[in-house]
Order: C-alpha cells, then structure tokens, then sequence
C-alpha cells in the first residue's frame, strides 16, 4: 500500500491505458509538454511519445470534433476540457455527435470517446473556471456522465471509460484532485452504474457524488455525535448509468433521504435523484426527499464562494427539517385556514 | 506577397476547362502551372452519365415529397457536377462527409438510394452503414462535419493506407466556427482532408453578401495555411480537374485542400421554402442557362464520345433507376418502436429497459383495443 492522490490515480489509469491499447489516444490543450493545467496528462508524451499524447489548437468544439473523426478510423480519443465552463464550445459536438452517433446510425457506428472534464469548484477559482455542468451532460441520452469521488474510483472509472464502447463524460471533482488514500494500483472497484454506501446508517440517507461526498462524509459523523442520527451516505459514483437499486434500498431501510448536489439545484442531477427516491421509496419515507445544493446564481467570486456551496451546516440543517418528532409540519397549512 | 504564401490562393477567377456553351477553354496561365489537366472523354462520360441519372433521381425524390412518402427534400438540382465529379474521383478507402442537401452525392457514391433517403423518409436516421460505405452520416447541424473529416484524415493518415478524407460544406456552413476548426486542426495536423465548398448563394433565404466579404470563400484557406482553389461548379470537367489535384495534393502528404465552387440551387432549400419570396426570377433563368448536363453533354456530343445510342441507353437507365425507387419508397418502411431502445448505447440502462417494457406494454394495450374495436 502506497498514499495514492486522486490525480496520481487518473494519471495512472492514463498510462495503463495507453500502453494497455495503441488505439488509445489522448489530446487538448496543454495535455502534452506540460502534463495538462492539474498534471493529469504528466509525463504522458514523454513516455508515449508526441504520437500518443498530444496538444491541439485551442478549439474545444475543434477538440471534440476531431475526436469523432478519429473514433469513425477506430481510435479510441480520451479529450480534455481544461475547465467545465472551457467545455461548452464543444457542448454542440457532445450533444448533436458524440452523444448520438450511435443511435443515429443504428448501432452501426459507436463513439468510444472520454471527455475529461476538471468539474465543480470550491478552489479558489475565478469565475468560468467551477461550474457544475453535469446536469446537461446527464440530460443527454447516449453519454455516461462519471463523478468518482476517491483516488480508487478515479483509476478504475476512468480505465472503464476508456474502454467502454459509448462516450463517457468524465467529470473530476477539482477539489479533490489533491485528496489521498492508501492504494495499491491497478485497483478495480465497482463498475459503472452501481453506487457505493460508503457509511452505513439507519435513519437517514444522503446521496452524493463528485465534490460532495467527503462533505456528506463528514457531516454524518457529526450529525452522528452531536444529534444521535445515524447516517448512511452513498456515493453515486455515476449519474448515468443511475443506480436506483442501491439508493431505493438504502431509502427504504432509514426511511429519509437527502440528496446532495454542489450544482445550482434548479432543474438539476439533485432534483432528477430526489423525484426518483420519491416515485420508488414513498411508502418507506417518514419525511419528504429534501435537497442540499448550490444556491441557483452564477458561479461566485472565489470570496464569496463558501456563501453558495453546500457544507457539513447546510447539510446539517437540512437533515433537522426531516420530521424527526414525526409530526407533520402543518404551519403552511394554517396561514391558509 | 511572397512567393511563400502565392501556392495557397487561389486563382482570380474560379478555373473553367468547358465554357457555357460546351467548348474547351483557353486555360489561363495560372491553371497550366497547377496542373489542372482536362480529363479525358471515358472519365468525362462517367460524369456526365452519373449526373443523369442523378438528376433523374433527385427529381424524383421532390416528386417523392408531393406523394407524402418523404417528410422533406432538400433538391441539390443544378448543383449536379459538385454532387457527382468529387464523389466518382474518390477511391473506395476514401471516407465521404456530405450534408443533408447531398443525396445526389451519395448514390453517386453508389449507396443504395432507398438507404439514402432514410433521414428524408422519416423511418430512421441514417439509413446506410458508414462504416461499410466509408460515407459519415448526413450532416444537418452546420459544418459540425469539417473537424470530423478533419480527424478522420488525420487517423488514415496514422493508419498509413493512403486513405483521404472529403468533405461537403455549403456557403452559408463557412460562417460557422466549427468550419474554421476544421479546416485550422486539418492544416495543423497536415491531414490529408479535401473541403468542398458548393457554393449555391443562398444559405436558405440569406444570400452569399451575408455570409462573406471575401473575395471568394476560397480565400478563406490561406489564413490557415491551406492552399485553395475556386473553380466554376457548373463545369463539370474544371471541377473534376480540381478535385483530382486536391486528392493527389492530399494523398501526397501535403495536408489539406480547400475548393470553393461556385454553383447555383436551381429549387428552393426544399420543397417547404418559398425561393420567390427572397430571389428574382431571372437570376434563375440565368443560372438555368449554365447547366453543367447540357455543357458537358455539347462537349461530349462534339468530340463524339457521347452518340445518340448512349444517350438513349443512359436515358432508359435513368428511368429505370427513378421506377426503382419509386417503387420500393412506395412501400410503406417498417418501423419497429422498441427499436427506439435499441442503440441508446451499447447496452440498454436499466432505465431505458424499463421504459422499453412501458412502451411493449402501450404497444399491447393499443393492439389490444384496435382487436376489439
């Protein structure tokens, strides 16, 4: 066992890929010489060659474009978006070409395509360098959208979307490219489309992905000392494909639900995943499916971006609104009476 | 200008090797040096035969739309010797990026046209096998093609094979970002990729004016560092001369090629639009007089390769091959709805799978009630 980072895994599970496939081909902006803006890409042209591991003009809808043309001659492109917000030039080339080649062709041809895409913020960046942008990748039948949320999933999803024949959206959470664990590599975790509990409990569920599963993490254990709740958190690991199965079980043994989402939550992957628990596990729930999330505005300043992002407290006191004297909370109702 | 950049513009006015009436021209100095050698009388014929039936069979398709059984036809008419010469110059490795406007393009491919005309038809997509034919599906989003045969070129040009990649733009597709990425990764990565620009005048309804202030779209090349040509895209033999050195410049390792060709849509931008509504009447009449059938076939006439007998022949050719479509788009296409599920990805979610047992059961239901109704 070794102290592995989040991005080390990634780089990793790039290099294994590319020595593993020659078909395997990995290009943007700034991946080649310099290793990408967060060294996701080190030391990959040096290894592989220029051949492998390539920079591009900067044309994030010329990235993607010439990705599919590549994926029609049977190569496989992993792309890099250098930052969410940088990602949609090539929002038309994912949506009308990427996400749809498959179907439009009758299956006859397949778009075995990764976009890496460094997602979500909480580090300190200007603005158009944090947006959660995974609720329009995810609305987009045809893609896989993929958040890992440790060192260990970073390497085995990534490796599972290079060789997946459908396009992924990978989406890194940027705050915790620096996160560690104990790890041997080559790991392989789950596969894509199923969840992981990460903590076991039994009065309430938070589901979570990418950014904020070490913030769910951390707040059950305080929700844990402090209020005598016990929480389970799961990790959703990927948004499409939704792992209803484990979410709708773990719902139906606490009874409560609170999905967290760093995104802005209108319209968003949070609301998608508390109607889903709602239609599944309405019986089983002793208070509505709450959400925790990002307040719907811009992305903020950095000096202003803890006011929006979703923390331990909000989560916190968000699980306080759960009903837990199981009394109703008729208090709207008698403003109407 | 040096002499550095001098390769790369293209010629001042388009190349033409037959004039309106059908008669050789004088080449110009400028299309000697580049080699645009006028092609001979059996390669001539070809065009000329394929522009026939191609013509025949887009009529055909408008036809197809007044009868309801295509939802919409966009007609490439006048446009044939840009649908027919660059598509017969390809090679079989070679892959072909056409739009919507170019079914003419894609039998002359020699794709079945009933697979053809899918999109149009409205029973799937795309109806042929790209990988099989080496053709991409029909392009509908605006010049979303041009990074794509940009990519393709650069991956036949890793694979070695010699393969190119050919790619159809329209006017109106050059004001579109993704045509100057296309063209800027294919000259970056040297890829052996050949855009063509039909220049029909009219995106829809809005004329060349506003796309452009360029003296020709060609010229739109050299900012990229890719040499470019224009040529008259009535004139079948100046633009299969072109096309031919834009693949021999491709294949030669000398990186991507851009040709504009100027041309004119004789129809509406299909059979829905209204083409009196934003262009003169005579400024057809004129264009109809540039016909690039009628040219090539005066040429042909003349130098004695195209005889009364042949003509026939193709004429009965081209009736036999409208009488054949007709016929088969005539039958109702199958459609299955639980196909709809079937190539979301390669393998169905689990939602997806519950959705396709939801519309099985719909589907029951409404059999269901048709039997006892």
């Amino acid at each position: 066992m070794s102290t592995t980072t989040f991005a080390q895994a990634l780089n990793r599970a790039l290099r294994d890929s590319l020595a593993e496939d020659d078909n395997v081909l990995v290009f943007g902006e700034d991946v080649g010489q310099l290793g990408g803006v967060f060294r996701i890409t080190d030391g990959l042209t040096a290894d592989f060659g220029e051949e492998r591991c390539f920079d591009t003009p900067l044309a994030e809808a010329g990235i993607a474009g010439f990705a599919v043309g590549l994926a029609m001659q049977g190569f496989r492109p992993v792309i890099e978006m250098q930052f969410d917000a940088f990602g949609y030039p090539a929002f038309e080339q994912v949506v009308s070409h990427i996400a749809k080649m498959r179907n439009r062709t009758q299956g006859r041809l397949g778009m075995p395509i990764v976009i890496r895409m460094p997602f979500a913020g909480g580090i300190g960046g200007v603005e158009h360098h944090c947006d959660s942008s995974e609720g329009y990748y995810a609305h987009t039948p045809g893609l896989h959208v993929v958040t890992p949320a440790t060192p260990a999933d970073a390497y085995s999803l990534l490796r599972e979307a290079i060789a997946s024949d459908d396009p992924v959206v990978f989406m890194e959470p940027k705050a915790l490219y620096w996160s560690k664990a104990e790890l041997e590599l080559p790991v392989t975790t789950e596969p894509f489309g199923r969840a992981a509990v990460r903590r076991e409990g039994t009065d309430v569920t938070l589901v979570a992905y990418g950014p904020q599963v070490p913030n769910a993490l951390r707040a059950a254990e305080v929700a844990e000392q402090e209020e005598g709740w016990s929480v389970e958190v799961v990790d959703l690991r990927t948004i499409v494909p939704f792992d209803d199965e484990t979410v709708a079980a773990s719902v139906r043994r606490t009874g409560r639900c609170v999905v967290v989402s760093e995104a802005q939550g209108f319209g968003g992957v949070g609301g998608e995943v508390a109607a889903r628990v709602a239609e599944r596990c309405f019986h089983s729930l002793a208070a509505p499916v709450l959400r925790v999330t990002g307040l719907d505005i811009p992305y903020p300043p950095p000096k202003l971006e803890h006011t929006h992002l979703p923390g331990v407290d909000r989560i916190l006191d968000t699980i306080a609104r759960l009903q837990w004297d199981d009394q109703p909370d008729t208090t709207h109702l008698a403003a109407t009476r | 200008m040096s002499t550095g950049v001098q390769h790369l513009l293209p010629c001042a006015e388009p190349v033409q090797l037959l004039t309106e009436d059908g008669t050789r021209t004088d080449p110009t100095s400028e299309v000697r040096e580049r080699g645009y050698a006028f092609p001979s009388d059996e390669d001539l014929l070809a065009v000329w035969r394929q522009m026939v039936i191609g013509r025949r069979f887009d009529a055909q398709a408008t036809a197809l739309t007044k009868q309801g059984r295509l939802a919409v036809y966009p007609s490439s008419r006048g446009q044939d010797a840009c649908q027919v010469a660059p598509v017969l110059a390809l090679q079989e490795q070679d892959w072909f990026f056409p739009t919507y406007r170019d079914s003419m393009a894609l039998i002359s491919r020699g794709l079945d046209p009933v697979e053809a005309l899918t999109l149009l038809r409205g029973s799937w997509h795309c109806g042929y096998d790209p990988a099989a034919t080496r053709t991409a599906p029909q392009c509908t989003p605006l010049a979303t093609q041009a990074p794509h045969a940009a990519g393709a070129g650069h991956g036949m040009a890793r694979r070695g094979e010699g393969g190119l990649a050919l790619c159809f733009i329209g006017d109106g597709g050059t004001s579109e970002g993704d045509f100057h990425e296309g063209l800027n990764f294919a000259a970056v990565f040297n890829a052996p990729t050949v855009f063509f620009v039909q220049n029909n005048r009219y995106a829809i309804s809005v004329p060349l004016a506003r796309q452009t202030k360029a003296p020709s779209l060609a010229y739109k090349g050299i900012g990229y560092g890719i040499r470019s040509e224009q040529v008259d895209g009535n004139d079948p033999a100046a633009v299969l001369a072109v096309t031919r050195a834009a693949y021999e410049h491709a294949r030669a390792g000398r990186g991507p090629f851009l040709i504009e060709a100027h041309t004119y849509r004789l129809e509406a931008h299909t059979n829905a639009d209204d083409a009196t509504r934003y262009r003169q009447a005579d400024e057809v009449t004129q264009w109809s007089g540039r016909d690039p059938i009628a040219r090539l076939r005066t040429y042909l006439v003349g130098t004695g390769a195209l005889t009364p007998e042949r003509e026939e022949q193709v004429a009965a050719e081209a009736e036999e091959y409208a009488a054949d479509v007709r016929e088969r788009m005539n039958r109702e296409p199958e459609v299955a709805p639980l196909s709809l599920f079937d190539h979301v990805y390669a393998e169905p979610t689990p939602q997806l799978r519950e959705q396709a047992a939801m519309v099985a059961a719909e589907l029951e239901d409404a059999h269901g009630s048709e039997v006892t109704a």
